[in-house]
């Protein structure tokens, strides 16, 4: 089976370890991740609330790109992508003059039938089944796995069984022998685009997460969103200015974490690249168990 | 020779005023064997009808199509009137010229050409009409009350007091149902157990009520007056004659673990047990499965050594038992969704995340706590109690898009005997609309909030998690500012949606009837037979049709009591002579059927006999099939099946359809 792979700007960018931590799964598993060729902009977060054309054109262009490239699956990892993929996907599905009017704007013919997979079906699907073999070490350490939003929600697009307590990446932690914990904020607003423009609601927002995720024991924080892992790594000043006591708990991603189980060097899954030391993480490799 | 009389009726403008009714009428009337043809502006109001009846005597007519409405509306109506005029009443046809013409096309030349081929069908049909008499079906006068709360309850005495029999079936092993679970009622704050005990006694001690508790509904044949009903009754594993209900044996019984179901879980029963202390029949049962005795092979055995009238008899099997019973009253409840229906608010793990019906044990006096609003965590009072109304209803992403209905004052109710028992707490309810439209509802509502000092929030609470030791419910209020609250709670109380019980759709398919999609029993109409349901002689009483609160249950069980009783006022029951025959003629023939009862295999209703056929001496001369006349919906399958047409429906004969098809076809004008 074929897999494509639509990165959007974050995994080329803010997000690059978790493109790098990804691929190098992906390897390590003997999954080959196809890249659309010629792929553009999702159009998040500007385009939907602009032009609502524009807003599916877009996305409707990747995927027209990649049905000519007979690609049947896409991967898109990150979460506001898979949003913006997934709204527009249901739109051309649904409907035969969209279907028409957006072949008529991108001068290609598109269908919009092409499966898109969120970062935790890729996992489910294609690296359970044989990632028995693969991990090698445990993490034994307490973990916060973080959804956020666009990842749970709406419940139509993200098909969670449970979008309101997710526990998708909690049994992936599980299985790369860490302990997840039970906690308040798996699915609350980090602050998303707010990050640039109002640093201040970030901060606050964010460290609500940090601070729940601490006062539980966790040791780290697991992402699957690059906006998550930004806010909630790169504004670690500014949230620790909002918390009692400041944390130094690492935020890493789901296929970083997966990678250390899987024997792979801290390097190798860019955990070198985070502003808040992961080597705490990186140091309970092969610890006692919790 | 045929004299056919045609009535076209304007239905004031409704048919008027898109078909020609006059040149309806006026073609109509040159039809072969119309003998009279004739239009009106109302044929169903006094003048109409007399119409029709001074038009059959004067003209000597045999048969009258009414081109009007649906037969649902008015066949009834002029079957009347060609009765009156001394004709057979099924000599009458209605021709659906509203309905089927003229609601339903513009005003057009086309629409009057429909109205008159409709007309011309009809006066086909009725040419080879011939003449049918009622079926008069015999009644057992018994009825069957399926559900032993408070809808089975009152349902049970109006029948059983108008002097007929009631057989009551319940599958645990008391009556009372949800209402003896119920602290306070409202809008009046009377002990919900004071007012209900003596009913359920009332119920045992009837002599016209024959009781089956831990029974369930085996399965319903039959139809209308005539069910055949078989009951199964589970093995209690003592012996009801011997037992004087005494106590020794659950006093004794190790198994003291098992949550115990009429406190909500909130504490525990032993293996052989009864409900509660005011159980009618008040005897034990044994829970075969949490007894030490089933579960561990013969070990055990206290309650029969220490049973001083040795009424335990381990060794009792499940019984059926076949009843007849002439109309079934369903009145199985309802359930709720209990905490653990929310992973927003933790998935019911907390302990101090409770529902209104635990709420309800912990404020009633016969509760675990003995009526003390203490949390279930670790006993204490709790100093803050959020209850949040909606926990589910009118949600669709819970897939319950309706109103639970009780939970609005069953939340005010909860909220103020929080206040009155501890009257230094702070109670807040979260709600979306306060919901109180009943008599005296509203006023108990306010009294809530403004005597009581109860907290409204107009908001949803979108999470609770806990905190130091405190819940923190996450919600947000409407209201004033509109801004995000949280509330530090010792206790949360969620007033889940009521839902239908888990087994309601298997009693439905058992029974025949009609369900919703979120297993409600279905109605027969939503506004004008509430109570009955589409299968005649089964009809609704109480929460299993919808949620309801006391009041409107107990009024649904008497009318659906009344329902029964008209039922059983007759001597015998009167059908649509609407069924199916058999055709039988003179020896030698006897009938062209065959014997290979194809009919008997496609009957939806069990409604083809066998019949022996045979000549004086007594020797078998042929089989047949034999209609029950009684059975019998008048479907048809069986006559489409019917290899050499030997069966036919009455008033919808193969000839009279054939007829109506060729007066379609053939156009004259």
């Amino acid at each position: 089976m074929r897999i494509g792979y639509y990165p959007g700007c974050s995994l080329q960018g803010s997000g690059k370890e978790y493109s790098e931590s990804l691929f190098a799964v992906a390897e390590k598993c003997g999954i080959v991740l196809e890249e659309i060729n010629d792929w553009n902009c999702c159009g998040a977060s500007a385009a939907h609330s602009l032009n609502h054309d524009l807003s599916v054109a877009l996305p409707a262009r990747t995927l027209a790109l990649a049905e000519k490239q007979g690609l049947e699956q896409i991967l898109v990892p990150c979460a506001a992508c898979f949003g913006r993929l997934a709204t527009a996907q249901q739109e051309l599905v649904s409907s035969e003059p969209m279907r028409a009017k957006m072949s008529d704007y991108l001068e290609m013919p598109v269908k919009g039938t092409a499966r898109i997979l969120t970062v935790f079906e890729f996992l489910q699907e294609h690296i359970f089944p044989v990632a028995d073999q693969y991990i090698v070490n445990k993490l034994n350490h307490k973990t916060a796995c973080y959804y956020g939003c666009l990842l749970s929600r709406p419940k139509d697009l993200t098909r969670l069984e449970f979008p309101e307590d997710p526990m998708e990446m909690d049994a992936v932690m599980e299985m790369a022998g860490a302990t997840p914990i039970d906690w308040a904020f798996k699915t609350e607003c980090c602050g998303a685009g707010l990050s640039v423009s109002r640093t201040d609601i970030v901060a606050k927002l964010s460290a609500k997460i940090v601070e729940d995720a601490v006062s539980r024991g966790a040791e780290s924080i697991v992402v699957a969103c690059p906006m998550c892992q930004m806010n909630l790594d790169l504004r670690r000043k500014e949230i620790n200015k909002q918390m009692d006591k400041g944390s130094d708990i690492p935020v890493m991603f789901i296929t970083q974490a997966l990678g250390l189980s899987m024997g792979l060097s801290a390097d190798k899954l860019g955990l070198n690249r985070h502003f808040v030391s992961t080597g705490k993480v990186v140091s309970c490799v092969g610890r006692k168990e919790v | 020779m045929a004299r056919i009389g045609v009535f076209i009726c304007h239905c004031g403008e409704n048919i008027s005023a898109t078909i020609d009714v006059e040149k309806v009428a006026k073609l109509a009337g040159k039809l072969s064997g119309v003998a009279y043809s004739v239009d009106y502006k109302y044929m169903c109001s006094d003048p109409g009808q007399t119409l029709i009846v001074d038009a059959i005597k004067e003209h000597k007519l045999t048969g009258i199509v009414v081109g009007a409405c649906s037969p649902r509306m008015h066949e009834g109506t002029f079957r009347k009137a060609a009765e009156k005029a001394g004709i057979n009443p099924y000599f009458c046809e209605m021709a659906n010229i509203r309905e089927h013409c003229s609601w339903v096309h513009p005003k057009s030349d086309e629409t009057t050409r429909k109205a008159l081929d409709i007309v011309r069908t009809m006066v086909e049909k009725v040419k080879n009409n011939t003449a049918l008499f009622p079926i008069k079906v015999p009644i057992t006068k018994t009825a069957l009350v399926i559900g032993g709360g408070i809808a089975g309850i009152q349902a049970a005495l109006d029948i059983a007091n108008s002097g007929h029999q009631v057989i009551m079936v319940e599958k645990t092993p008391s009556i009372g149902g949800h209402m003896s679970q119920l602290s306070e009622t409202f809008p009046t704050l009377d002990c919900s157990q004071c007012i209900l005990t003596p009913r359920m006694v009332e119920v045992a001690q009837h002599p016209n009520i024959t009781l089956h508790t831990f029974a369930t509904v085996e399965s319903v044949t039959g139809f209308i007056g005539n069910f055949e009903v078989d009951i199964r009754l589970k093995a209690k594993s003592v012996d009801f004659e011997k037992c004087t209900g005494c106590g020794s044996c659950w006093q004794k019984c190790p198994s003291k673990k098992i949550p115990d179901e009429f406190n909500a879980g909130m504490s525990f029963r032993t293996a052989i047990y009864t409900p509660f202390p005011q159980a009618v029949p008040n005897k034990p049962v044994i829970d075969r499965a949490n007894c030490t005795w089933f579960t561990k092979g013969g070990k055990c055995g206290v309650c029969a050594k220490i049973c001083p009238t040795g009424a335990i008899d381990y060794n009792t099997e499940d019984t059926i038992l076949s009843v007849k019973v002439g109309s079934i009253v369903t009145a199985t409840g309802f359930d709720i969704k209990h905490s653990d229906f929310f992973p927003e608010y933790g998935y019911g793990k907390h302990p101090d995340i409770i529902d209104g019906l635990q709420f309800e044990r912990l404020a009633s006096a016969s509760g675990p706590t003995g009526g003390e609003i203490r949390r279930p965590s670790d006993g204490k009072e709790p100093e803050t109690v959020v209850f949040l109304a909606c926990a589910g209803s009118r949600d669709k992403a819970k897939g319950i898009e309706y109103c639970s209905k009780i939970c609005c004052m069953y939340t005010a109710k909860h909220a103020m005997l929080y206040k009155h028992k501890n009257h230094h707490g702070k109670a807040h309810v979260f709600y979306m609309d306060i919901r109180s439209a009943g008599k005296s509802y509203d006023e108990f509502v306010r009294r809530a909030i403004e005597e009581d000092d109860v907290n409204y929030i107009r908001g949803r609470v979108s999470k609770i998690y806990e905190k130091n030791g405190k819940l923190m419910v996450v919600g947000v209020d409407t209201l004033l500012g509109a801004k995000p609250v949280t509330i530090e709670a010792d206790m949360v109380v969620l007033a889940t949606a009521v839902v239908a019980n888990e087994d309601a759709e298997s009693v439905a398919q058992k029974l025949h009837i009609s369900y919703d999609k979120h297993k409600f029993f279905a109605e027969a109409h939503p506004k004008l037979k509430p109570v009955e349901t589409n299968t005649a002689g089964i009809t609704l009483a109480g929460a299993c049709q919808s949620a309801k609160d006391i009041p409107e249950t107990v009024a649904q069980a008497s009318a659906a009591a009344a329902k029964t009783i008209i039922l059983f006022s007759g001597s015998e029951l009167t059908r649509e002579p609407v069924v199916a025959t058999v055709n039988r003629s003179a020896a030698p023939v006897f009938t062209t059927c065959t014997g290979c009862f194809l009919c008997q295999e496609v009957c939806p209703y069990q409604a083809i006999e066998r019949e022996e056929i045979r000549d004086r001496a007594g020797n078998l001369l042929m089989n047949a099939a034999k209609v029950n006349a009684g059975l019998c919906q008048g479907c048809g399958t069986c006559v489409a099946m019917c290899r050499n047409k030997s069966i036919d429906l009455q008033g919808f004969s193969n000839q009279q359809m054939l007829s109506e098809v060729m007066g379609l076809l053939n156009e004259p004008f």
